[in-house]
């Protein structure tokens, strides 16, 4: 295990930190301590092949995987193996892969679960018409069942969902997978959309070359460790990066 | 006269059905407690019947002390004072079954906790054996059954106040529970964690508590159900809740088990073909119709011109002789989805 380039260490503004994180799967060492740390108003990806441990990495940070070594650090506190209801609380949102939306479920009731964590019925009316606004193809089927949506539309709605909780911290786990690109290209401009607006993101992509575009950093993994990191830009124009993930051949 | 005997006939059809839909409102809200319970968490809670059985056991306690009290409270609030013990109480047996036994088994094996539930049952009615004894509970005699005629027939078909009561009851509670799971916050947070406990996590559901809150309700509606049955057979003791459980999950079973229409679609059915079939089997195996074929019916159809093969007292049968037929023809139930086979 080569030693991981980290980019900064971690620092003060630090929303997100990461410290030899390890997590399995199974019995499967999928995760094998890894650092890696998202500041506050950052828009981060974490790229890597299949199987690199990705997912795992977002299931170990939610409460979801159990953790087996090293700790997460959520706005200054130690949130190592708290379940998910509690950081989603906290400002800490899921988007899982997959979308996972309820799909016997009709979109508003899925937005109102996005909604669970919150009392001000006002606020969450205005926040829902602003999801409606963002995702017109949601109002027109509000009374649908989400089981009916399109696979874009259902990713659509998960992020509508996830945004409604007011996160302070959005975790996407592949949100373009199994898309269209029409559909992944307005995946994209909604996760920047978002970010705009001042949440942090930590975006996990099999899409090396837009999630780079996007981002601010980048962190690459494989076979569950940190292998790159660093300013998002320069990846983008690693000959190291392009070669494995962007499907160019090494200069 | 033939048009006198249509109207008897028809006396007798309607007075199976009342009978029927009466016994079917009860069998409805016990099939709602194992259907939720399903529904959610995939877990056949056996002991559900003995909840409704305690449900009933305390009511009568209370109802009885305070007749023997002589308090000079009205009946109908002697009974729902009775009522509204039964409930915490039948609600803190379901929070604590679920606590104690189920929790610590939800990533077993199915069959660990199914299991679990039959020896629960069990201990819950040993359990209410030793605090009540094996002797049947009565019920004191406060109120007055009056029966109302439902035709013209001044000896025709009836339903009684009682009957009334407990449709009316059963009903609104039916009502109730589908205004909680469809209109309300807590509601759509059960149907969320029946559908992905861990995605209800995300959205920041306690997805323990709502498991909780699920098994409370059902423990509150059996309470109810186990109360209307036992007043409406004036009798309660430490078994009943066994067989009227076994119906009430076939009942819920018919209608598709984990769909709450179809739990309550389902035990309104299986009251009325109940009814039906304890009130026709008799007619229907009558020997005597077949006489002619043998001298040895013939000679006892002499003595006795009601000589059947079955009688009323087969009324249990029938349900699960649905059950039976359920599961060969469509198992999924009357309203439920095809799911994959789970134990």
């Amino acid at each position: 295990m080569s030693d991981p380039v980290t980019g900064s260490s971690g620092s003060a503004s630090a929303l997100l930190e990461l410290s030899k994180l390890e997590v399995a799967y199974g019995g499967i060492q999928a995760v094998k301590g890894i650092d890696l740390h998202v500041d506050k108003g950052e828009l981060v990806c974490l790229i890597g092949a299949n199987g690199a441990g990705k997912t795992t990495t977002l299931k170990g940070i939610c409460g979801l995987q159990p953790v087996k070594r090293g700790t997460i650090r959520y706005d200054g506190k130690d949130i190592t193996g708290r379940p998910a209801f509690e950081l989603v609380r906290n400002g800490l949102a899921m988007v899982p892969e997959g979308r996972g939306v309820f799909g016997a479920l009709t979109i508003e009731e899925n937005l109102a679960m996005g909604a669970y964590v919150r009392d001000d019925r006002a606020a969450i009316a205005t926040d829902i018409e602003r999801i409606f606004h963002l995702f017109p193809r949601l109002k027109e089927r509000r009374r649908q069942t989400a089981g009916t949506l399109s696979g874009g539309e259902q990713q659509m709605l998960a992020m509508g969902r996830a945004l409604l909780s007011k996160p302070r911290l959005l975790l996407l786990d592949e949100p373009s997978m199994g898309l269209a690109p029409l559909m992944v290209q307005k995946v994209f401009e909604t996760v920047m959309t978002v970010s705009q607006e001042g949440v942090t993101i930590l975006l996990i992509e099999q899409n090396a070359k837009l999630a780079l575009e996007v981002s601010n950093r980048g962190y690459v993994m494989e076979s569950g460790a940190i292998t790159l990191a660093g300013d998002a830009k320069t990846l983008l124009h690693d000959p190291a990066v392009r070669a494995a993930y962007l499907g160019e051949s090494a200069a | 006269m033939p048009t006198g005997q249509q109207e008897e006939c028809l006396d007798i059809f309607l007075q199976q059905m009342i009978n029927g839909l009466t016994l079917g409102s009860v069998y409805a809200v016990v099939a709602l407690g194992y259907t939720m319970v399903y529904g959610i968490i995939q877990l056949i809670n056996f002991a559900h019947g003995e909840v409704v059985m305690i449900g009933a056991m305390v009511a009568f306690s209370v109802i009885n002390a305070l007749v023997g009290a002589h308090t000079g409270l009205p009946p109908l609030a002697i009974v729902m004072t009775g009522v509204l013990v039964a409930i915490p109480v039948c609600m803190a047996v379901g929070y604590t079954l679920e606590r104690v036994a189920y929790r610590p088994l939800r990533s077993a094996p199915r069959l660990a906790p199914l299991i679990t539930a039959i020896g629960l049952s069990i201990v819950l009615q040993n359990l209410a054996m030793i605090i009540w004894s094996r002797n049947p509970m009565p019920f004191p005699q406060i109120i007055t059954v009056t029966p109302y005629h439902v035709t013209g027939n001044t000896d025709g078909a009836t339903i009684t106040n009682v009957q009334i009561a407990i449709i009316v009851a059963s009903v609104l509670m039916m009502g109730g529970l589908l205004g909680l799971v469809y209109r309300t916050k807590l509601g759509i947070a059960m149907r969320a964690t029946s559908q992905n406990q861990q995605i209800a996590g995300l959205m920041g559901i306690d997805i323990n508590t709502v498991i909780s809150l699920t098994f409370v309700i059902g423990a509150g509606l059996g309470a109810v159900a186990g109360v209307m049955v036992g007043t409406y057979y004036g009798i309660a003791q430490y078994q009943m809740g066994f067989l009227l459980g076994l119906k009430a999950f076939s009942a819920a079973v018919l209608g598709g088990i984990g769909n709450l229409a179809g739990a309550m679609l389902g035990g309104l059915l299986l009251g009325v073909i109940e009814a039906l079939g304890a009130g026709y089997v008799g007619d229907l195996t009558n020997l005597c119709q077949i006489a002619s074929w043998s001298d040895a019916i013939a000679t006892r159809c002499a003595s006795d011109p009601n000589l059947t093969l079955f009688g009323s007292n087969y009324q249990d049968v029938f349900a699960f002789l649905v059950l039976i037929a359920v599961l060969i023809f469509r198992p999924s139930g009357l309203l439920g989805e095809r799911v994959g086979d789970r134990a």
